[in-house]
């Protein structure tokens, strides 16, 4: 029975792989055939030169790309659903289960905000970081379903772990739009936006977005934190001992307690924001990574 | 000092040092230190987490060990830099926090501000011809919305979101709370180990642990007087990973030497509890039950002995010494669980419960050294003045025999690594905790803003501010509108 979900679980895994791969196919589509070669009805403007892009001309194609994201993040689901029934718990007890469920949260993000702005510019780059760490995820750190150590089996893996992986992603989210953010604002420095930029959001949406998600999972991060020294305290003994992750998430908490400090008390805006924004988001990632694989301390479960 | 340099005076530099820390920009700078100052003891062994791999910095590196000694890199988060850091922060915060409670708490007993006398001037000023009721309609809106209002000739002056200043100062005081919840943990806290044989019982005084840490305001009277007796341990392991599935310990529990005893299970996510005192299952092993008899065949020891595991598959090493013997006898053991095919001279267990157990001896005798006052460890012995006899592989119920005495593996029992950890500041780090995220949800998620009503012969003018310009006031604005009933 177990077995028979494990595999089901990873064909669907595998299949919203095939399917993030088509609408990053669709994503780079819609970007390329957008641009429209110079016609000889520009001579007269004299821009024969400069290539202009025109979105509409892709409208279609950019449809089935979100189509084949809202698919993707489907099966994704159904794959992380299945992974938990086979194992009979919530699927976050090893790396390749973090991978895969935080590849989810990050889609659902995504989506989620998409509902409300035009981010389809992000879907290029969304779409390809899921399939890198999905793609990691099947290769490197794939691990056969199995039952908890001791240590894990409480209510508060549920609690602890999808309020961290939900943090994770939206924290990523926002970094991602501070580097746009940045990549943007240089390119303003120098003059135009490329053709290609134009449809993207201004800057000061940017800015404001970054910061926005911040604020909205900071106390979900904070909650995260607090929920899992609860957890070690009743399995370890202590609600805070600074193993090495407990460290890490106390640095992220601090730079992103610092980072909303500057925006709101300070009155730090754009570029000094946005780096400040990417380096709180880095802690997060430095965390994942290295404290998950070569790290020391009572949280390696990566089972590599 | 040159003459022209004004005198600011002890008081005045005290001032000056004052407002320098409890500024905005020295508390961000604080809390990033706080967060750099954080990193090295991630990257080095800590004392308190891993005293082995410090001790192995030491053997290896000696300079290296001696330098990081130097600057607490091995006792980080206990080092006085950090906590000078901390605690300058925390100072700097309550120097912030306190004047801004004071204020907050005058101003939310004020009035709200007059209404300002050019409304056009402000953001959302919309103006229309109204009917004459529309004050009476405002009043009841804003009441409706709960806001606070001030009305002075024909205009209303309403205000709302002081929530996002109390959850902010809630949030900051909460922080304090938290630490102070830390310190008095720390200070009146203690932790103790002790391995208990399963059948045996453990009493909670001082004597009984095999290692007690405690904190500085400790006292031992408030030991709670429990005792708990190990009935039973049962260890679950996946037999293809061989990873641990379920351990369960059954014990038998008494609040006080004359309370009536309670049977009780203990996991590893669920600690037994007496008061503020909580105990721990943290860790199993293995006793080989022997009986050691002198060259005359006297019984010069038995009993349980627990060996230490070295390895997940429970691959255990220990000593016994029998100084009661004629000569005084040693045995430097490892027990296997169950035992793998082995190389020269060694052995592996490769799986962690006892299926296959095994015991190998090397039987020493000599002077133990344990009347020279010297402090030994009871998992090793010091062979180096003693004389080798032999070595022996032995099953359960096997003999080894030599001509100082022999050695008999009687069986084994399993013990538990009880951890007593009482820790009073827990609950005032809980409390602080809780009201730190009420508190920083309602400062994130509510927005200080104020809406006027003006009337001047049926004249209506309506116009708001939003703090930190703030989005949606301009929708809240044109419900009121609605409600005031304007034609569109």
């Amino acid at each position: 029975m177990s077995t028979t979900w494990a595999y089901i679980s990873n064909y669907l895994v595998y299949s919203s792989m095939g399917v993030f791969a088509l609408a990053f196919i669709a994503h780079t589509y819609e970007t390329a055939f957008a641009v429209r070669a110079p016609h000889l009805a520009d001579s007269a403007k004299g821009n024969l030169r400069t290539k202009t892009f025109d979105y509409t001309r892709t409208e279609k194609i950019a449809r089935i790309a979100t189509a084949m994201m809202i698919l993707g993040f489907l099966l994704l689901l159904a794959g992380v659903v299945g992974r938990g029934i086979s194992a009979g718990r919530v699927p976050w007890g090893n790396m390749y289960e973090f991978s895969i469920t935080g590849a989810l949260a990050f889609t659902g993000a995504y989506l989620g905000a998409l509902r409300k702005y035009d981010l389809r510019w992000l879907g290029l780059f969304v779409s390809i970081s899921v399939l890198l760490t999905l793609g990691t995820a099947v290769t490197v750190l794939y691990v056969p379903s199995a039952p908890l150590v001791p240590a894990l089996k409480s209510t508060w893996l549920v609690i602890h772990v999808a309020a961290a992986i939900i943090s994770g992603g939206i924290f990523l989210l926002s970094n991602v739009i501070a580097g746009a953010f940045l990549f943007l604002d240089s390119m303003e420095r120098k003059g135009e936006r490329a053709p290609w930029a134009k449809r993207l959001p201004s800057l000061d949406t940017l800015d404001q977005l970054s910061y926005r998600l911040v604020a909205f999972v900071f106390p979900l991060w904070t909650f995260a934190v607090i929920a899992g020294a609860i957890w070690a305290e009743s399995a370890w003994g202590r609600y805070w001992g600074w193993d090495p992750k407990e460290t890490w998430a106390f640095i992220t908490w601090v730079a992103y307690a610092a980072y909303l400090h500057a925006r709101v008390t300070v009155g730090w805006r754009g570029r000094r924001a946005a780096w400040l924004c990417i380096f709180a988001g880095s802690t997060f990632l430095f965390n994942y990574v290295y404290v998950n694989v070569w790290g020391t301390g009572k949280h390696t479960y990566s089972g590599l | 000092m040159s003459e022209n340099t004004p005198e600011i005076g002890t008081v005045g530099l005290l001032r000056f040092m004052w407002r320098q820390l409890t500024s905005m920009r020295t508390a961000l700078v604080l809390l990033m230190m706080l967060g750099v100052a954080a990193i090295p003891g991630s990257f080095i062994p800590q004392r308190s987490q891993n005293p082995i791999a410090v001790s192995d910095v030491f053997a290896t590196s000696p300079t290296k060990a001696l330098w990081y000694e130097r600057f607490s890199l091995f006792d980080v988060y206990s080092s006085p830099w950090f906590s000078a850091i901390y605690i300058l922060l925390f100072i700097s915060l309550i120097g912030c926090v306190l004047p801004r409670s004071f204020e907050h708490y005058k101003a939310s007993r004020a009035l709200p501000p007059l209404t300002p006398k050019n409304l056009s001037r402000m953001e959302h000023h919309t103006e229309w011809k109204g009917t004459g009721d529309e004050l009476k309609l405002a009043r009841a809106w804003f009441k409706k919305n709960r806001f606070r209002v001030r009305e002075l000739d024909g205009s209303i002056s309403a205000e709302k979101g002081f929530t996002r200043e109390t959850g902010n100062l809630f949030f900051h005081l909460a922080l304090v709370l938290i630490l102070v919840g830390v310190s008095f943990g720390s200070l009146f806290g203690m932790r103790g180990d002790a391995i208990v044989n399963v059948g045996e019982r453990f009493i909670n005084t001082p004597t009984t642990f095999d290692s007690l840490s405690f904190g500085k305001l400790f006292n031992e009277k408030s030991l709670e007087p429990f005792s708990i007796e190990v009935d039973k341990f049962v260890g679950k392991y996946n037999p293809v990973t061989n990873a641990p599935e379920d351990y369960t310990l059954s014990v038998t529990v008494k609040d006080t030497p004359e309370s009536a005893p309670v049977k009780k299970i203990v996991k590893v996510n669920s600690p037994l509890s007496f008061g503020s005192t909580r105990v721990y299952l943290q860790a199993n092993g293995y006793s080989p039950i022997v009986t050691v008899r002198d060259s005359v065949g006297n019984v010069a020891f038995q009993g349980p002995v627990p060996f230490l595991p070295q390895d997940s598959n429970l691959t255990s090493t220990g000593a016994i010494k029998v100084p009661d013997a004629i000569p005084q006898l040693g045995f430097v053991g490892s027990f296997f669980p169950t035992i793998g095919r082995a190389d020269e001279g060694g052995g592996i267990s490769v799986f962690p419960e006892a299926l296959d157990p095994q015991l190998f001896l090397g039987a020493w005798t000599g002077d133990l050294g344990l009347d020279n006052g010297r402090p030994q460890s009871v998992y090793r012995i010091d062979t180096d003045t003693l004389t080798k006899i032999g070595l022996k592989s032995l099953a359960p119920g096997e003999t080894y025999e030599f001509a100082e005495g022999s050695i008999t593996f009687e069986t084994y029992i399993p013990w538990v690594n009880l951890q007593v950890v009482k820790d009073p500041g827990k609950s005032y780090a809980l409390l602080g905790s809780i009201v730190a995220i009420l508190g920083l949800l309602a400062s994130l998620f509510t927005r200080r803003r104020r809406i006027w009503v003006s009337v001047t012969k049926k004249n209506i003018q309506v116009a708001g501010l939003a703090k930190n310009a703030a989005p949606g006031l301009e929708i809240e604005i044109a419900q009121l509108i609605r409600a005031l009933g304007r034609a569109e």
